[in-house]
């Protein structure tokens, strides 16, 4: 090895050493800036170490030069331009619109270098396989996140036996590749079976379950780029890829594990409509007791510990600021407020912390599900903001659609205050037994509307 | 096996055991800049698409290399600049 060579190994192990610095200082807040920084300065290093290996080793045509430069710079602009213009809400059609290109730049790598050799070829085939399903299925879930393609589980006619059909083609051509050394077509081919499969296989898949998806296509794109590292025997790529595929399959089990659904079934689909059907307030809820907002306002004002339990219904009505200002004017009264947040509260793993992070709402207050009903055990007052099933009671016992989901034990509060435009189930589509409970009053009202009427009160009143 | 492929399978599985010890202790809160953050680490994708560079000299070839490119440095620059965005966002009580 030329000391040339050497050299630049030892630069890319460098830029690898980054890669992992930067996700160890994500443990806390307070480093995590400094180490996704610490990580894009690995990732430039290793872009200017390749453009000088490409200059060193001479052989890249002007033609090739130019494609790369003006792809590169388009996208580079393209992603640029998308990261700064996102909504918070818009948070998650984006993510898996930077992993369906990521997908897909790791199967073109596949398709334009034709891997010679057995083990090349098995990498390249897996390359493109599971790059070109994440291309197509973290386009159709970017698709359903952003409400342009319907969020509810969509049936194809024939579905699970096209599916059925393009594996094994793919699997036929596959082993094609791989044993016979068959033509370039064939790798197209493939890419074809694979962009089509991905495309069954999440059109679906329902709302509800997108956290899950969309971590484990996070997870499929690392092992892509990990593959094409072995393709390239690129030791960053490979590197990389298996950081990012660890991340994904962790995020994948504590979300499927914090909605009690095994993988199997989410990847299966069909679950969580979100058309949940709408009861109207009042109707056949004897049981309920309905509050106004000067009551809970007064009731909030002379809490020593207020817990507030957010759902997705609190970033759908765009009311992280009212909730915020509220925590503020709590504060004030030296109220100890904190926020109690479930896993899947948002629509990818964390969701729900950017919305409150962006409200200036201190991280200090954002507790996760342990945390949570630890507060939660010593609350005066909880308030329920737009979220549903995960509050739900009945997950403790069998039988039910909530049944052994981990939930925030909101009922172990002195009393409840739930804030809900009406009745109306969540995902699982059951009554909720926490709205029945003695100690819970319900305001019914859209959540900025109904946060908006506690503040003007605490400030009239209390 | 050749030794060169044995390298690699060995460097591929320490970095998912690397993975799986650094990511499990990132806190819930910062899910989704961590998701969004290793999202960016796969950019590195970019890497692959410039040696690619070294071998494409049809116009097919070049069509390739460019999408490959656009996609690449979306991914990267993209993931960055959002994650940096985000995590801009979490301050705390002082």
């Amino acid at each position: 090895m030329s000391a040339f060579d050497t050299t630049v190994h030892l630069i890319y192990l460098a830029c690898a050493v980054g890669f992992v610095v930067g996700l160890h200082l994500m443990n806390t807040p307070a480093t995590a800036r400094r180490g996704n920084r610490i990580s894009a300065g690995g990732m430039a290093v290793a872009i200017v170490v390749t453009a000088v290996v490409l200059g060193h080793d001479g052989g890249v045509t002007a033609g090739a030069l130019v494609a790369l430069a003006s792809g590169a710079a388009a996208g580079g602009v393209a992603g640029t331009i998308a990261a700064r213009r996102v909504r918070m809400t818009a948070m998650p059609q984006l993510v898996s619109l930077f992993n369906a290109v990521g997908g897909g730049a790791a199967a073109l790598i596949a398709l334009g270098d034709r891997p010679g050799g057995t083990s090349a070829a098995v990498a390249g085939v897996l390359d493109v396989l599971i790059g070109a399903v994440t291309f197509s299925g973290s386009l159709v879930a970017s698709g359903k996140l952003a409400g342009k393609i319907a969020g509810r589980p969509i049936v194809v006619p024939l579905g699970r036996p096209v599916t059925a059909l393009l594996a094994a083609a793919a699997a036929g051509l596959a082993v094609l590749i791989v044993g016979f050394d068959a033509p370039a077509g064939a790798l197209y081919g493939l890419a074809v079976c694979a962009l089509a499969a991905g495309v069954l296989l999440t059109l679906p898949i329902g709302g509800a379950d997108m956290p899950v998806v969309i971590s484990l296509l996070n997870a499929f794109t690392g092992t892509a780029v990990a593959m094409a590292g072995f393709v390239l025997g690129s030791t960053p790529l490979i590197i990389a890829g298996g950081l990012v595929g660890a991340a994904g399959a962790i995020l994948t089990k504590l979300m499927a594990d914090a909605m009690n659904r095994p993988i199997g079934a989410i990847v299966a689909g069909g679950y969580g409509t979100g058309d949940a059907v709408t009861v109207a307030a009042g109707a056949g809820s004897a049981a309920v007791r309905e509050t106004t907002a000067d009551d809970v306002a007064l009731q909030l004002a002379y809490a020593e510990r207020v817990v507030i339990v957010p759902g997705y219904g609190l970033a759908a009505a765009q009311a992280q600021h009212e909730a915020a200002a509220l925590t503020e004017a709590l504060a004030g009264r030296g109220v100890a407020v904190s926020y109690a947040i479930h896993p899947v509260a948002g629509r990818m793993p964390g969701h729900m912390n950017v919305l409150l992070a962006e409200a200036n709402t201190p991280y200090e207050m954002l507790r996760d599900l342990d945390e949570g009903n630890a507060d939660l055990a010593r609350a005066d007052v909880a308030l329920v903001i737009g979220a549903n099933d995960v509050t739900n009671p009945a997950a403790r016992r069998a039988g039910n659609a909530v049944s052994g989901m981990p939930i925030l034990d909101v009922d172990k509060a002195r009393s409840v205050i739930v804030i809900k435009r009406s009745l109306g189930h969540g995902y699982a589509g059951i009554d909720n037994e926490l709205y029945t409970d003695p100690r819970t009053a319900m305001l019914f009202a859209d959540a900025k509307a109904g946060l908006t009427a506690i503040l003007a009160a605490l400030h009239a009143y209390a | 096996m050749s030794p060169l492929l044995l390298a690699d399978l060995t460097v591929f599985t320490l970095a998912l055991l690397v993975g799986f010890e650094v990511i499990s202790k990132v806190p819930a809160t910062l899910h989704t800049p961590l998701m969004s953050g290793a999202n960016a680490i796969h950019g590195v994708v970019i890497v692959g698409v410039m040696l690619l560079a070294a071998t494409a000299s049809t116009t097919a070839g070049y069509a390739l290399l460019a999408i490959a490119a656009f996609f690449a440095a979306m991914n990267v620059a993209g993931g960055y600049v959002v994650t940096d965005r985000m995590l801009a966002m979490f301050r705390s009580r002082s």
